[in-house]
């Protein structure tokens, strides 16, 4: 099972968190500290897991962004990895060559992309198909409920 | 940089989001973000009803400010509002604020609850997945009470989508794993199973993670699961690659669905039925096979997901341990592995390696790798591949490649990563203590560590090579050669000089005939490190050179004036001191009978478990060091030494601990009977330590009282708290005794290391501290110390507890007043009105009284007035006083040498939020400092 999901930039901001179990606000910041100090830390060209307490740490960098998952001991480290890579595929799909700014803007997208991958920490739908379905019929559904607020916007 | 809003845009929120990315500084940013929640706040509180879409505008804004890292405190009640709106997209964001700001206000919960199961019963699939998702993202015990027989219901019902069911499988999943009393078996279960066949791959993927976990709990309930999930496996790993269409990834067919059919497999023994057995053992086969096949792409993403069911298989093989064809060929797999020029896949190799190491049918096979492993543990540029490197050469070790292995791993340890520079050292300590077929090796190997990594060397292992040197007398002449050729070296670790105190104090004898290692050459030699070691090294030596008087009678008349001289029979530590003066008495009167009676070679240690093996598996937890016990077991039984750790309270051990202040433990064996608790003359033996740090240190090193005071009326609690350690206090009184139980937590992730704690008590106070702390303390681990105190007479003056350790390489240095309040030795005194009155008069004299006007500081409540009276320990007495406002106590001090009486009076003014505080005791010191400890407590 994964316990948490972390997304955050080579400044070390966090762009997104999701935690799969119920831990205490103070304790959620304690690991974030500790994982954007490890992980920042690390030379290229290392390997993408690390041991942190009892989990597994998966890791991998795309772009400026770093995406880090924490999960359970019999988890599989290499499909973590494909975990990560699946999102970022997703989000890339849905956005159309994502970068960090898209996840700014539209954090809540990103956070309904990832429920209908993962669930509970586990994985829910690995198609890219279904899981882009859903969320595109959930954009449709969004224009039919209200189009007077419908609009797309540029900001500079 | 533009970025575009799909969907329904928010615009004001995105253009508060650039305001703040806008914004220069942090001051800056909490400015807009301060006026923006002022803005919400008062549109949320304004007469004007909302409409959906504004609602959820600002809720998405305080969403998006939480996740900045700020505290919400309001907009929950629009979040709900917006639950229970029929247009989705108010909907989503609703539940979504939920999930992120999970909130245990009951209150709330109920609400969200309401609203959770309007959509459950909405047969809108969407509707029902977000209701899902939320109660798995909340998770609490009120949504499992309120939903766990509703879910099982929707996930097998013929008539759900297959969406739904993925989203109900789930959330069941989350609700069994927080409050499994609450999820009953029943009718559902069987049904539950054959999702395993169902024919939407999405469906069998969210299914099996539920049944994974179901059936690790009732293996029983569920072993139908194994030939289904055979026959699954076995559909998907010969299917062609395209066969799955978007279930395939990167040219693997079903990479995660295969992993969980083979973790699931690893929930039960190998199948009986010899059909599915072969079917499951061809499977297997086909992905070693398919290992070697060449990549249908190039792309790492292939690879990864195809090693990943290699990795799980090979699990699975090794879980089985009966297959030694299957064990072999994985094991051949991993060897190419260990050389992949990818990094991931060295580290899993060796990871993965380490537990076939462990099964009969495949060690030889993976000892075949040896050459390769070592070259990583030299090469590796990653210091976690290293780490594995190193589990791996430690879990190969045997008898046959042990002296290679040790001399490897020692050679490392010269440029090893401090961080795992005392786990190794341990590990060296094991295999060269478990496979010594030749004990002059193992004492070299064991020296050599000393040497090298001195400061990681633990007590636990140079108390060992001296029990395992005193308990083989074929090793003694060569252990006495070997630690004073190393003595000789200029600049020696106080380990060896421990070591060598020791060993020749027993074994010098067998070199003293070489006169370039005669008695006197011997004792100048240890002498000359005298000087620059610490307490318990100085008091172990000074031990040793009374056993050389007995050994080598010519060396006594030198030995005899270095005791004499002032800085040993003078010194200021009680214990050194105490140590000079016997040892000088029992030299120059005891005959040479009684002296070699006294001063006889200890006697062997009794055999007990290593107790270096214990700290190993303590450090690493019990899965790291099962193959050990393992090879234990199966092949090295009988191989152990014939010695074994000698208990908690050997005489040596209590010398060499740095954290206790030491009671008489000696060479000599006399009490080595005796408890650490019943020796005498330990007090306040490292007070000349604590004074040099309390005084001029540094600021941490700075006394720090701001607990104690709130200890002088209760006995428990929280000490002292900053961001690394927390030290909780329990304590008991009785008579003049007390023992009071510290609590060291370490709130970090990361290892205390050389933690020591000293205790140093005024005159007046005696205190032994129990038992031994050890040095390390891992993150997030607490332990525990026992302290036993004795009140010789009264006293003012607290105990200092002073406690040391590494965190992260830095010193920290800590001096905190434990509160040992002379009130903690009252035993209350029961008394009439016309005694108190009697006393009271008795103790007339002006110095027996003390007494204080003060402003009240606390609450006057009658309730925690009489609670804290209570909790000074004295008695309480009802109707004494004519003015029923004010309390009466009565009790009596006990120390050893006297008791003291005392009277207490406490006149509240509610009025002016003042008291008057009275005390008379039988000795005016008493009453002074009583007075001024009571007046900071009301």
């Amino acid at each position: 099972m994964m316990r948490f999901l972390l997304l955050f930039s080579r400044q070390g901001r966090l762009r997104l968190q999701k935690w799969y179990t119920a831990i205490s606000e103070r304790e959620k910041k304690k690991i974030i500290r500790e994982m954007t100090t490890m992980v920042l830390a690390r030379q290229p060209r290392t390997c993408n897991f690390l041991q942190w307490k009892d989990l597994k740490i998966v890791y991998k960098r795309y772009a400026s962004l770093y995406f880090c998952l924490g999960v359970e001991h019999e988890e599989n480290e290499l499909l973590a990895l494909e975990i990560i890579h699946r999102y970022v595929e997703l989000l890339d799909k849905y956005f159309g060559n994502v970068c960090e700014l898209d996840i700014i803007f539209n954090f809540e997208k990103a956070y309904f992309i990832l429920d209908e991958f993962l669930m509970g920490g586990e994985i829910q739908e690995t198609s890219k198909q279904i899981v882009n379905r859903a969320i595109e019929s959930s954009d449709m559904l969004q224009e039919d409920d209200h189009s007077e607020w419908y609009e797309v916007e540029l900001f500079g | 940089m533009p970025a575009v809003s799909k969907g329904d845009g928010m615009r004001g929120l995105a253009v508060f989001i650039s305001d703040i990315r806008n914004c220069k500084s942090k001051e800056a940013e909490i400015k807009r973000i301060n006026k923006e929640l002022a803005n919400i706040r008062s549109k949320f509180k304004g007469d004007k009803a909302l409409d959906g879409y504004s609602k959820k505008k600002y809720v998405c804004k305080l969403l998006f400010i939480f996740l900045l890292g700020h505290d919400i405190d309001f907009g929950h009640m629009e979040a709900v509002n917006l639950l229970s709106s029929n247009k989705y997209t108010e909907k989503q964001i609703g539940y979504l604020f939920i999930s992120v700001l999970v909130n245990s206000n009951s209150e709330l919960i109920r609400l969200i609850n309401n609203a959770i199961k309007n959509d459950l019963s909405s047969r809108n699939p969407t509707f029902m997945c977000l209701a899902l998702h939320c109660i798995a993202n909340v998770g609490s015990r009120e949504m499992a009470e309120a939903f766990a027989s509703e879910i099982p219901r929707i996930l097998v019902a013929g008539d759900t989508m297959d969406s739904v069911k993925q989203s109900a499988a789930l959330c069941l999943l989350r609700l069994y794993k927080t409050s499994p009393d609450l999820v009953l078996m029943g009718e559902w279960t069987s049904r539950v199973v054959h999702l395993l066949n169902d024919q939407h791959m999405g469906v069998v993927t969210a299914a099996i993670s539920l049944i994974t976990c179901l059936s690790q709990k009732n293996p029983d309930e569920f072993k139908t699961c194994v030939s289904l999930a055979v026959s699954r496996l076995s559909r998907i790993v010969s299917s062609a690659s395209t066969d799955l269409q978007d279930y395939t990834y990167y040219f693997v067919p079903a990479p995660w669905l295969s992993c969980k059919l083979l973790r699931l497999l690893q929930c039960y023994p190998p199948p009986e039925d010899g059909a599915v057995k072969g079917r499951l053992v061809e499977c297997l086969e086909t992905i070693l096979n398919k290992a070697q096949e060449p990549p249908k792409s190039k792309k790492v993403q292939h690879s990864n997901a195809k090693n990943a069911i290699l990795f799980e298989a090979i699990s699975l093989i090794i879980h089985y341990d009966s297959e030694p064809n299957l064990l072999v060929r994985a094991c051949n797999q991993l060897g190419q592995f260990l050389q992949h020029r990818e990094t991931n896949l060295r580290y899993l190799a060796l990871e993965s390696m380490c537990t076939l190491a462990s099964s009969e049918f495949s060690h030889e096979a993976v000892k075949t790798h040896i050459e390769t492993v070592i070259n990583a543990l030299k090469t590796e540029r990653d210091v976690s591949v290293r780490q594995r490197a190193a589990d791996l050469l430690y879990a190969m070790c045997d008898r046959s490649n042990a002296k290679q292995i040790v001399a490897e791993m020692l050679s490392y340890l010269e440029t090893a990563d401090y961080s795992i520079r005392e786990e190794m050292v341990l590990k060296v300590a094991i295999l060269a203590e478990k496979y010594a077929v030749d004990y002059s090796w193992y004492v070299d190997t064991i020296l050599n560590l000393i040497r090298i990594a001195g400061d990681y060397v633990s007590e636990e292992v140079w108390y060992r090579v001296i029990q395992i040197v005193i308990n083989r007398d074929d090793v003694q002449g060569y252990a006495a050669k070997t630690v004073f050729e190393a003595l000789q070296a200029p600049a020696c670790h106080e380990n060896m000089v421990k070591v060598g105190g020791y060993i020749l104090g027993e074994f010098g004898n067998l070199i003293a005939g070489d006169p370039r290692s005669s008695p006197l050459v011997q004792f100048n030699l240890l002498h000359s490190k005298f000087h620059l070691c610490s307490v318990p090294t100085r008091a172990l030596l000074l031990s040793a050179y009374i056993k050389f008087i007995n050994l080598f009678p010519e060396t006594k008349a030198t030995i005899q004036e270095v005791l004499r001289c002032d800085s040993q029979i003078r010194n200021s530590d009680v214990e050194l001191q105490q140590r000079a003066v016997e040892y000088l008495k029992l030299s120059s009167i005891a005959s040479t009978d009684v002296l070699a009676t006294v001063l006889e070679e200890m006697p062997p240690f009794p055999e007990r478990e290593s107790s270096i093996l214990a700290k190993l598996k303590k450090k690493k937890g019990p899965g790291a060091v099962s193959v050990t016990e393992l090879e234990d077991s199966k092949r090295e039984s009988g191989e152990l030494n014939g010695a074994g750790e000698r208990g908690p309270d050997p005489s040596v051990m209590a010398a060499s601990n740095a954290s206790t202040p030491s009671p008489s433990a000696d060479l000599l064996g006399i009490r080595s009977a005796a408890p650490v608790s019943n020796a005498p003359a330990s007090a306040g033996s490292l007070l000349v330590d604590v004074f040099s740090e309390a005084g001029p240190a540094a600021s941490s090193g700075a006394v720090n009282d701001d607990g104690f005071l709130r200890f002088v009326c209760k006995n428990n609690g929280v000490l002292f708290e900053n961001q690394l350690l927390q030290i909780g206090i329990k304590s008991e009184y009785r008579q003049n005794l007390g023992r009071m139980y510290l609590f060291y937590g370490n709130k970090t992730s990361v290892q205390f290391a050389s933690f020591t704690t000293t205790v140093s008590c005024p005159g007046e106070l005696q205190s032994h501290i129990l038992g031994i702390v050890e040095p390390l303390v891992e993150g997030g681990a607490q332990i525990q110390q026992v302290l036993n105190i004795e009140c010789l007479t009264d006293f003012s003056d607290a105990p200092l507890l002073n406690i040391k350790f590494r965190y992260g390489g830095a010193l920290q240095n800590l001096t905190l007043k434990l509160p040992v309040t002379i009130n903690k030795f009252f035993q209350p005194t029961e008394m009439a009105s016309q005694d108190f009155f009697q006393r009271w008069k008795q103790l007339s004299q002006p110095q027996q009284e003390a007494q204080k006007i003060f402003k009240a500081n606390h609450s006057m409540d009658t309730e925690v007035i009489k609670a804290k009276l209570l909790g000074l320990g004295m008695a309480l007495l009802d109707n004494v006083d004519p003015n029923p406002e004010n309390y009466v106590c009565a009790g009596v001090i006990q120390t050893k040498s006297q008791q003291v009486g005392c009277l207490l009076r406490l006149e509240p003014n509610a009025q002016a939020q003042m008291y008057r505080l009275t005390l008379r005791c039988s000795k005016d010191s008493v009453s002074k400092r009583l007075c001024e400890l009571l007046a900071q407590q009301f």
